[in-house]
């Protein structure tokens, strides 16, 4: 009995910390509809700013808990400078851009933190007056776990408070429920959204610091959280504080318990909850219809043919690339492979996410699958290159049937949100199942049969199937089915009308989006040789999306353009010292500068300089 | 022969009737108004007929064919075409692809990889428009239409799957009345020339009027009075109706 | 301020437009040698590891450099991410004329780069990742490693857990390949020396996301008389701190992997365990001739002790500077036949040479027990154990390794 009062005491501290990281998340989310991956940073900061000041003030009980007010509220300051230097700016830009802005600050903020505070772990101290355990019927629980267990619900307490008895707070739930209503009331949205912001930051901060007493404060805090927190967020309901609190005590202690009996499934069982919430309630357990999309948008313009100038610019592209290789050293066409992989693998998001309307978290997984299939397909079934190659795309066409039946019953950030618990689920697998996956020593020796062994006959193989990939997606986008995917996209009810089957178009093109990121992933993995699981990673998935966020969601070249800067400067940008600051600072430049995205940026300036007429392509 | 025939349609929410036993035909090229107060149920009525709903009882017959049970996209695919309330459209296409995806999927061409979307059916959708008077307007996009100009567009597209009837829920919602005129004006002509059946609901009792055939009134989710024009301004029931028995119509003496 | 102005540059020269022209072959009097490892994924243990072949690289060159040639490092970041190290290779063989690579901290990174080495015929000395997959089941001829592998250092702490005849052991490892071969390798060592031993629980949290508190709870729960704990870094100081408020470590035995590198061991700061056994690596105390002067160097450029990192990132350059002596020249049949039963006869940790038959080298780690004086954490009772000891003979090993 004790036993298990004490693992749900455990469970229930951690759920108090896990909460107090998604609240904040959640509250910014709900009113300014902002993913914000650079959260987890300001964690991160919390944790380090607490440990600087506790370990300077030294100033017992007094001087520990001020130190960790005084931490949150530093940064929630770090939160309004964000606010007001770059999202303020970027309110009006496409759905989910402000993402790559807040991409930005999370690699500038770990650089910075790295300069500040040192690579090493940094161990605070204790809390004091709290640094023992105490015995409950017998079993020993640490007493700052008893506080946290307390601090959570206080925490949500406050902010219910706030948000039910201030005019402020009554202002922000109005604003989460309606925005268009907080503007016909006349207040000052700017206002509402840097206070916001300000608030999240501030309870992201909080939370950091109240980990001192528990962990050392290291430089991972922000990727390792960052997770977990949307997961919470996501379960309780997009916007909701208190299904937030409900999302994190069911993740926490259900793990408490969870591990007892299967010590290997924390790796992924967030995700698998998440997923099962979803699936039974596609809004979150407190979430609202609504509460899943982002703020009024302009609308797309239409898509037009190539012009005859324009094909024949595409084409002279085409023909330097193919004569690049008589040029320039090995290793530039090894850079271009990549470069081609990314866009492909952009290009096949940006069918689902752009022409689709379908946002996913979670691309990876078909990449990563393609890859696998490939990988597995050679080692296991012996089969020479292409039919391995072959198999790829199979493979990840099934993967995103099976996978895309679930999430296109959902819409907006949670049909999102499952794609990312099916990446991470597959990954869990990929990375578990060693016997037939490797596990993360991956599987090797996945080189080309030996007529493509040289580096420049696999970059015209690449060549042939990354470009031709794009062209099948680009052909597809002017077809009646993406036509049709888009029209879903502007108005579901209307396709409806039409008489098109909405859901199954939404599936085929999840499925034709998952097969051409499986090629990507094939060509990808004849080029490295060997596969990790980490193709099958949520970074992965963040970089196709800041790629396609980048180059421009509105546009049919964004993805392309999009993948081709970001490879091409991180290749340059990381043989400095401190490049995540520089390529952070890079991506808040263009994402100023060109809120459409870089395509749009480009059409601009080929319009003020008079290159290109009205005609968009 | 009737086209539609709605017999016993009823529907409750939670132990309220939003529609019992309504019971109607609607005939070959006619065109029917469906009015009543708010709350009466004519939203629930015109949901059940296009599939959005499950009446709880009662069927809906297109030309003899039974529509209760069947997807919405399966009874437009019947013949049965609608307009909104609030115009639906594709706002990042242009107004003949608006056409041309009604087009494409009454031909059922949806799941064509290949073909270029913009070189289907343009005769088609260019004819379309040209009976809306929305021609000289096709290559605009959707995006920047005026309102009336979006609901001509809007009765186009329910043209291009040939429908045997038409369901138009509030068709001059939020129009000027000059513009209502017009559009009823058009919408009459289309159903002349075509033999279109069109069942509308309407808050605005001169449009209804001036246009309808025959009218259904509805209350409190049952008939209660059918007729037409000056049938329905006499019944004293449906005087009750509107405005407790105040004398509604005749003062707006069309 | 000026190295910092080179490597800017450095990088300019590498714009991707410049990049499109053919590579330029390197220059007469010096031997490049190309470097990848996770400097931003990883600082903590990467930094002091640059240190260590920096110091290497310039005492060499000082000393007029080898075969008459200076050494050049060029050296990448591979952001944690194999493909990018697969792209960083490829770069330095194809246009930066590198004549072998080394690095690799991270064990997949190491085992994508070992595979890349023998698919482009190029050597490859693996410094950091310990996956025994390494130089075993996935071995190859181009790869040879030096860091003593999991297996040896596991197989050094099973020697000392089989002098305290505990019965019942749990372990606690994190959740991937190192953690999995670590707990693999202990329980068949010290089930060789111990055969009545009985493996209780064991413990999985995902690496660097531990639930402490639960996993804590969790080994308790089964009652041990001893814990084999494999985690490290943030997940060790929280393993620790839940570990000692929850009286796991009370009146039982712990050994544990790594815990003694300072990597490890110092963020810890007083509260670091007392009486872990542990693999690790005490500067401060080592005094053979070979060490001072080398901690003394290292003290001298860089202001601080050295750490793990920085002895096996100074051993990585000695290992290649004596390969090329014995080689005469960078070709890479050369190198590949200098690289086998290398012997690099004078080290800060002594003698150590690559074993011809598994391309592991025999240096060893420092077995002790942590402690705590005055404030901060240490080694005691340490004794330095020759890899060569932890190893299965050269014949039992070749066959662990697939036919080439």
């Amino acid at each position: 009995m004790g036993f298990y009062l004490a693992q749900l005491l455990t469970g229930l501290a951690n759920a108090s910390s896990l909460f107090l990281i998604a609240c904040g998340l959640s509250i910014i989310f709900g009113v300014t509809r902002i993913v914000n991956f650079a959260h987890g940073s300001f964690y991160m900061v919390g944790a380090y700013l607490a440990y600087s000041l506790v370990t300077w003030m030294d100033g017992g009980i007094f001087g520990f808990w001020l130190s960790l007010l005084v931490a949150a509220l530093i940064v929630g300051v770090l939160g309004l400078i964000v606010e007001v230097t770059i999202l303020r700016r970027i309110y009006h830009a496409p759905e989910l851009f402000q993402l790559v802005a807040t991409f930005g600050v999370v690699l500038i903020v770990q650089d910075a933190a790295l300069a500040i505070w040192g690579a090493e772990d940094l161990l605070g101290p204790r809390a004091p007056g709290l640094a023992r355990a105490v015995r409950i019927l017998g079993e020993p629980i640490p007493e700052y776990d008893l506080a946290l267990i307390v601090i959570g619900p206080l925490v949500l307490g406050a902010i219910w408070l706030l948000f039910h008895r201030t005019r402020w707070g009554i202002l922000v739930r109005a604003a989460t429920q309606d925005r268009e209503m907080v503007d016909a009331l006349g207040v000052n949205q700017r206002w509402l959204f840097s206070a916001v912001f300000v608030l999240g930051s501030a309870l992201a901060g909080l939370g950091g610091a109240l980990q001192i007493p528990r962990e050392a404060v290291s430089l991972q805090m922000d990727l390792s959280v960052i997770g977990e927190a949307f997961v919470v967020v996501v379960i309780g309901g997009m916007g909701s504080v208190s299904g937030a609190f409900v999302a994190a005590v069911l993740i926490s202690v259900l793990n408490a318990f969870a591990i007892l009996i299967f010590p290997q499934i924390s790796i992924v069982l967030p995700f698998v909850v998440m997923a099962v919430v979803l699936i039974v309630r596609p809004y979150g357990l407190f979430g609202r219809p609504g509460s899943e999309a982002g703020g009024a948008e302009e609308p797309e313009q239409p898509l037009r043919l190539m012009s005859r100038r324009g094909a024949m610019v595409l084409a002279a592209f085409v023909l330097i690339l193919a004569a690049s290789p008589a040029v320039t050293g090995d290793f530039t066409s090894i850079l271009l492979v990549d470069v081609m992989v990314a866009m492909l693998f952009a290009v096949s998001l940006h069918f689902m996410m752009g022409i689709g309307g379908m946002v996913s978290f979670g691309h990876a997984a078909y990449f990563g699958v393609g890859a696998y299939a490939a990988a597995m397909g050679m080692k296991y079934l012996g089969l020479s290159m292409l039919p391995a190659m072959a198999l790829g795309p199979v493979a990840a066409a099934g993967a995103a049937l099976l996978f895309g039946w679930f999430c296109v019953r959902l819409s907006g950030v949670y049909l999102a949100m499952l794609t990312l618990a099916a990446a991470q689920i597959l990954w869990g697998v990929t990375y578990q199942w060693g016997e037939v996956t490797g596990g993360d020593d991956g599987i090797l020796g996945i080189w080309p049969a030996g007529w493509a062994s040289g580096d420049k006959a696999y970059f015209y193989l690449a060549m042939v199937l990354c470009v031709g990939g794009m062209f099948l997606l680009r052909r597809m986008a002017h077809s009646p089915f993406g036509y049709g995917l888009r029209g879903v996209r502007d108005s579901a009810v209307r396709a409806e009308a039409i008489g098109m089957d909405v859901k199954l178009h939404q599936w085929m093109g999840f499925t034709v989006a998952g097969a051409f990121a499986g090629l990507a992933g094939v060509v990808f993995v004849f080029s490295k040789g060997s596969v990790f699981p980490d193709v099958l990673g949520i970074s992965q998935s963040v970089d196709g999306l800041i790629m396609v966020l980048l180059g421009g969601i509105h546009a049919l070249a964004g993805p392309i353009l999009g993948a081709g800067v970001f490879i091409l400067i991180e290749d340059w940008v990381t043989r400095l010292d401190y490049w995540r600051v520089i390529f952070g600072g890079i991506i808040l430049v263009v994402v100023l500068v060109a809120p459409d995205g870089v395509a749009g940026g480009v059409d601009r300036l080929l319009r003020a300089v008079g290159i290109r007429r009205g005609d968009a392509t | 022969m009737s086209v539609l025939e709605v017999r016993d349609l009823s529907k409750s929410f939670g132990g309220v009737e939003a529609v019992a036993d309504v019971s109607f035909d609607l005939g070959a090229g006619e065109f029917l108004a469906l009015i009543g107060p708010n709350g009466a149920g004519k939203t629930t009525c015109f949901n059940m007929l296009n599939g959005y709903l499950r009446p709880d009882r009662g069927s809906v017959k297109l030309e003899g064919r039974e529509l209760v049970g069947r997807r919405p996209r399966a009874i437009v695919r019947m013949g049965v075409g609608r307009t909104f309330q609030i115009t639906r459209t594709f706002l990042s296409m242009t107004v003949r692809e608006n056409v041309q995806m009604a087009l494409i999927s009454h031909h059922k061409r949806m799941f064509d990889f290949w073909s270029r979307a913009v070189r289907m059916y343009e005769g088609e959708a260019d004819a379309l428009l040209d009976l809306v008077s929305m021609r000289d307007q096709a290559a605009r996009p959707c995006s920047e239409l005026a309102y009336g100009d979006l609901k001509r567009l809007e009765l186009a597209i329910a043209l291009a799957h040939e429908p045997a009837l038409l369901l138009m829920d509030e068709p001059t919602a939020g129009m000027a009345p000059s513009e209502r005129v017009a559009l009823m004006a058009l919408t009459g002509e289309i159903v002349k020339s075509r033999g279109v059946s069109v069942l509308f609901t309407e808050h605005d009792m001169d449009v209804v009027f001036a246009h309808a055939h025959r009218i259904l009134v509805l209350n409190r989710g049952r008939l209660i009075a059918e007729g037409s024009g000056a049938e329905i301004r006499e019944n004293p029931l449906v005087q009750e109706v509107y405005l407790g028995g105040g004398t509604v119509f005749a003062a707006e003496g069309v | 301020m000026q190295t910092m102005r080179r490597k800017i540059l450095g990088a300019m020269a590498a714009l991707p437009m410049l990049g499109l022209l053919p590579g330029v072959a390197s220059a007469q009097d010096k031997i490049i040698l190309g470097e990848i490892n996770s400097y931003t994924r990883l600082p903590a243990f990467t930094e002091p590891y640059k240190k260590g072949w920096e110091l290497a690289v310039e005492q060499i060159n000082a000393a007029g450099g080898v075969n008459g040639k200076m050494l050049e490092v060029i050296s990448r970041d591979d952001t944690g991410d194999p493909a990018t190290a697969i792209r960083i290779a490829e770069e330095m063989i194809s246009k930066d004329g590198a004549v072998l690579l080394f690095g690799t901290f991270l064990s997949n990174i190491g085992l994508a780069v070992s595979d890349f080495a023998k698919q482009k015929e190029v050597l490859f000395i693996a410094s950091e990742p310990l996956t025994d997959a390494l130089v075993w089941s996935k071995g190859n001829k181009y790869t040879y490693r030096l860091r003593p592998s999991t297996h040896m250092q596991a197989a050094m702490l099973a020697e000392q857990a089989a002098k305290l005849g505990k019965k019942k052991w749990a372990t606690v490892a994190p959740n991937y390949a190192y953690g999995k071969d670590a707990v693999k390798a202990f329980k068949s060592e010290l089930t060789k020396l111990q055969p009545d031993v009985e493996f209780v629980a064991e413990q999985w949290p995902p690496v660097f996301k531990i639930d402490a508190g639960s996993t804590v709870r969790a080994l308790e729960s089964a009652k041990p008389d001893a814990i084999y704990n494999v985690t490290f870094g943030g997940d060790l100081a929280k393993f620790v701190r839940e570990g000692s408020l929850r009286y796991l470590f009370e009146d039982r035995a712990v050994v544990s992997l790594l815990s003694g590198e300072p990597e490890y061991l110092d963020p810890l700061g007083k509260e670091a365990p007392e009486g872990w056994i542990v693999t690790g690596y005490p500067a401060a105390q080592i005094d053979t001739p070979e060490h001072k002067a080398f901690a003394e160097a290292y003290q001298a450029k860089w202001g601080e002790m050295p750490k793990t990192g920085s002895i096996v990132g100074y051993n990585s350059v000695l290992s290649i500077k004596a390969a090329l002596e014995k080689a005469g020249s960078t070709d890479t049949d050369a190198l590949l036949a200098a690289m086998e039963g290398l012997e690099v006869p004078t080290s800060p940790t002594g003698p150590f040479m690559f074993r011809a038959a598994d391309h592991q080298s025999t240096m060893g780690a420092y077995v002790g027990k942590t402690t705590v004086a005055d404030g901060t954490p240490a080694m005691t009772d340490w004794a330095y154990a020759d890899g060569a000891k932890y190893l299965p003979s050269e014949e039992e090993a070749a066959k662990l390794r697939p036919a080439e």
